[in-house]
């Protein structure tokens, strides 16, 4: 298996070097730093779906850096941009998320449409599975058709239980029968695979928070987790997408899809900045276990490569 | 849609509208302005870049100074600017004469392939073809069931075998077709990543054994800077046709929209909106610069209020609030055509200065309309007539039979009260003209 900066890397590497000057290229270009350099950066940073205003205000850190220890040396340079990505990304190290608080913990899996949500609850739950835990699906996408399959078709690679429901039945009682189900069998992990929603969906926000409601009534703070899946091709709108989930239920972290194509996924910088919102997962391609847990480090060096 | 796009450039424009004259700097801080508008709308970075050295040297210089409105010339720049960046004319498909003829959808994995397939057989249907899918997807689990399902809910066939090899099911598609009368198939091909040389080569297969008649690329409209990237390596390995946003109903500012037509030259041909399969829109450049740019849909709303309005109807409206006899049964007839005009919202966003502001953030019902309706129907000719007799038992009464709430009848009285003042009042102040009939407000 090809380690997580390989993966990440080989995407990276295919990918045209005509639009933007890598970074190596930006830096070897001269040999002194200056405005010119500064502005390569940011432009990178953009291209990488950082936003103009993340961008600017990291390379205004920058610049400040630069003063400040009179640093001029590329690869100072490239150090200094690193540590305040990183810094940017993530305030605290995380905690490991301690599953044995609650039985079942109960994640909930929500995202828009098309992001990945369903192949990333079978590579989780072939994650935790492997760790040793029980763990269960519900099929709480009852509206896109095949989606019930689709999970199943997870299920069965992964080798773990899943409350296969009626097509058209109410997600909230899906949820509802998954945590009876999954207290009844003694699991360990419930992950609930909820339908694609369009932020903008006002009924479809409602029926998301109707589900952790219920979820909240059957168990003390479930959903224990909430997921917000998102694609890493997703521009700036994704910051609106993380508001407004984040609006209707919980969200307490990210899975940064499809990280394993060329788009950077460079939007989770504002949405830490803005809400908080840590991502705890990436997705790196379409096999059982492509997916890791989040390191900044490593994504900032992807993202810089 | 656009939405926030649009209003930003409004901010930009209104602030050009003040200056009196346009000097090289003001303009270049404006162009400032629009090229983080661009950015923050995802259109990539070097296309914003380029779109803003055109427009600027359009607009410093000569031209614009020696005008008399240079703020209005500079808005008509950015506009054929934009409008020329995301094609200059509406594109439909083309079909040759070869039966079946042949669409493959191409794309990244969760672009909205399979439910614009849908989308499509059904828009084609509707067009006089007889459709057939055919499920290429052999890869992700349960994709060929979905097809299956929303081919299925519209009553169009799906073609689909065991083989393990997508070029021979799309070769076998086209015998199949031939023999069961079928003129048009829509080939679903897996999701894939632009970089994946493999999966790329199994499309030029497909391509080589079809010979498609159009081979569309679906985007995500939400897609940031990477739009670019993906639309280029799909073009350069398939030299495909056209191109679908699909996701256009979230409030993604769809600047890839613009990215990608910029990079492949190639013709936006659909918006997806919905998920729905009846929720398909022709994309035309020249209504969609518009709209970025605040005017408003003009063209769009137009034809459809000509479409659905009476113009007879209209004229004897006009008449009626001139005379202060305006109606429940007339306050009936308005919202019916209303109606007919589609959704609301929709409706809305086509409307010069709705996007912004105070209509952000309303959602509106269409549901509401129809309760409406429900109370109004629910009334003898003789209230509808005259409103003044609606006593405390009429309208409980009228609330029972419309399946509403007393509150609700009262709501619509009182809505109706206020619009006959505001009706009188704009008597008062004159003439008054009439395009279209005032929509009600407040629901």
């Amino acid at each position: 298996m090809l380690s997580i900066t390989a993966k990440l890397k080989n995407g990276l590497a295919k990918t045209k070097a005509g639009l933007l000057g890598n970074l190596n290229q930006i830096i070897s270009k001269t040999r002194r730093i200056d405005e010119n350099t500064l502005a390569e950066l940011e432009e990178m940073l953009i291209l990488s779906d950082l936003g103009a205003d993340t961008a600017e205000q990291i390379i205004a850190q920058l610049r400040e850096k630069c003063k400040l220890e009179a640093m001029l040396e590329p690869d100072e340079i490239i150090r200094v941009l690193k540590e305040l990505l990183i810094k940017f990304l993530s305030s605290s190290p995380q905690a490991r998320t301690d599953f044995s608080q609650y039985k079942p913990f109960v994640i909930s899996i929500v995202g828009v449409n098309g992001t990945g949500k369903t192949t990333t609850i079978g590579k989780l739950a072939h994650k935790f599975s492997g760790q040793g835990h029980k763990v269960m699906l519900a099929a709480a996408d009852t509206f896109r058709a095949a989606a019930i399959d689709q999970l199943g078709e997870w299920a069965a690679r992964s080798g773990v239980d899943m409350i296969k429901p009626q097509i058209g039945a109410d997600p909230a009682s899906v949820a509802f029968d998954a945590v009876n189900a999954a207290i009844a069998r003694n699991v360990d992990i419930l992950l609930v695979d909820t339908a694609g929603r369009l932020h903008t969906k006002v009924n479809l926000m409602a029926e998301l928070e109707k589900i952790n409601r219920v979820l909240g009534r059957q168990l003390t703070n479930a959903p224990h987790e909430t997921l917000l899946v998102m694609d890493a091709t997703t521009g700036q709108n994704g910051l609106t997408q993380a508001k407004q989930f984040a609006r209707a239920v919980k969200v307490s972290g990210i899975v940064l899809t499809k990280l394993d194509g060329t788009a950077k996924g460079g939007i989770v910088f504002s949405i830490f900045r803005e809400l908080g919102i840590p991502v705890k997962y990436i997705g790196l391609g379409e096999k059982l276990d492509d997916l890791e847990e989040f390191d900044a480090g490593l994504f900032v060096e992807a993202l810089l490569q | 849609m656009f939405q926030e796009l649009t209003e930003k450039f409004d901010a930009v424009i209104r602030t050009l509208k003040g200056y009196g004259k346009l000097s090289d700097k003001n303009i270049a801080d404006s162009m400032r302005e629009i090229r983080r508008v661009l950015l923050e709308a995802d259109v990539n970075y070097l296309v914003a870049k380029n779109f803003i050295a055109d427009v600027q040297q359009r607009a410093i210089g000569q031209e614009v100074l020696k005008s008399i409105t240079p703020g209005q010339l500079v808005v008509k720049i950015i506009h054929d600017e934009l409008k020329k960046l995301m094609g200059d004319k509406d594109s439909r498909l083309n079909f040759s004469n070869r039966i079946p003829g042949a669409i493959m959808l191409t794309g990244l994995q969760g672009s909205g392939k399979t439910t614009f397939a849908g989308k499509l057989a059904l828009h084609l249907r509707k067009k006089g073809r007889n459709p057939l899918l055919v499920a290429a997807d052999i890869y992700r689990p349960a994709a060929i069931e979905q097809l299956k399902v929303v081919g299925k809910s519209i009553n169009i066939a799906t073609y689909s075998e065991e083989s393990q090899d997508p070029v021979t099911i799309c070769k076998n598609a086209v015998q199949y077709a031939r023999q069961n009368m079928k003129d048009t198939i829509i080939l679903d091909t897996a999701g894939r990543l632009h970089i994946d040389d493999e999966l790329m080569h199994e499309l030029e297969n497909i391509k080589a054994v079809v010979n498609p008649d159009e081979i569309l690329f679906v985007a995500d409209g939400m897609t940031g800077q990477d739009a670019v990237n993906t639309a280029k390596a799909f073009v350069e390995r398939l030299d495909f046709t056209g191109i679908v946003l699909t996701k256009m109903d979230g409030d993604a500012r769809g600047g890839a929209a613009l990215s990608i037509r910029a990079v492949t030259h190639k013709p936006i041909k659909f918006l997806s909106v919905g998920e729905k399969l009846d929720q398909l829109e022709i994309f035309y450049p020249d209504r969609m610069a518009s709209r970025i740019l605040g005017m408003g849909d003009v063209v769009s709303f137009v034809e459809k209020a000509q479409e659905s309005f009476d113009a007879e109807k209209a004229a004897r409206l006009e008449q009626k609030i001139f005379h202060q006899d305006f109606t429940l049964a007339d306050f009936l007839e308005q919202l019916q055509q209303i109606k007919k005009m589609g959704p609301l919202q929709d409706l809305l966003a086509m409307i010069p200065g709705m996007q912004n502001r105070a209509m952000k953030g309303i959602q509106v019902d269409d549901n509401a309309l129809i309760r409406v309706e429900a109370i109004i129907n629910s009334m003898t000719l003789k209230e509808r007539r005259l409103p003044n007799v609606m006593n405390a038992s009429r309208r409980k009464r009228v609330a029972q039979g419309s399946g509403t709430s007393v509150q609700d009848v009262n709501k619509v009285l009182n809505q109706f009260e206020m619009m006959r003042k505001m009706m009188k009042m704009m008597k008062k102040g004159g003439k008054m003209k009439l395009g279209i009939p005032g929509m009600p407000s407040g629901f």
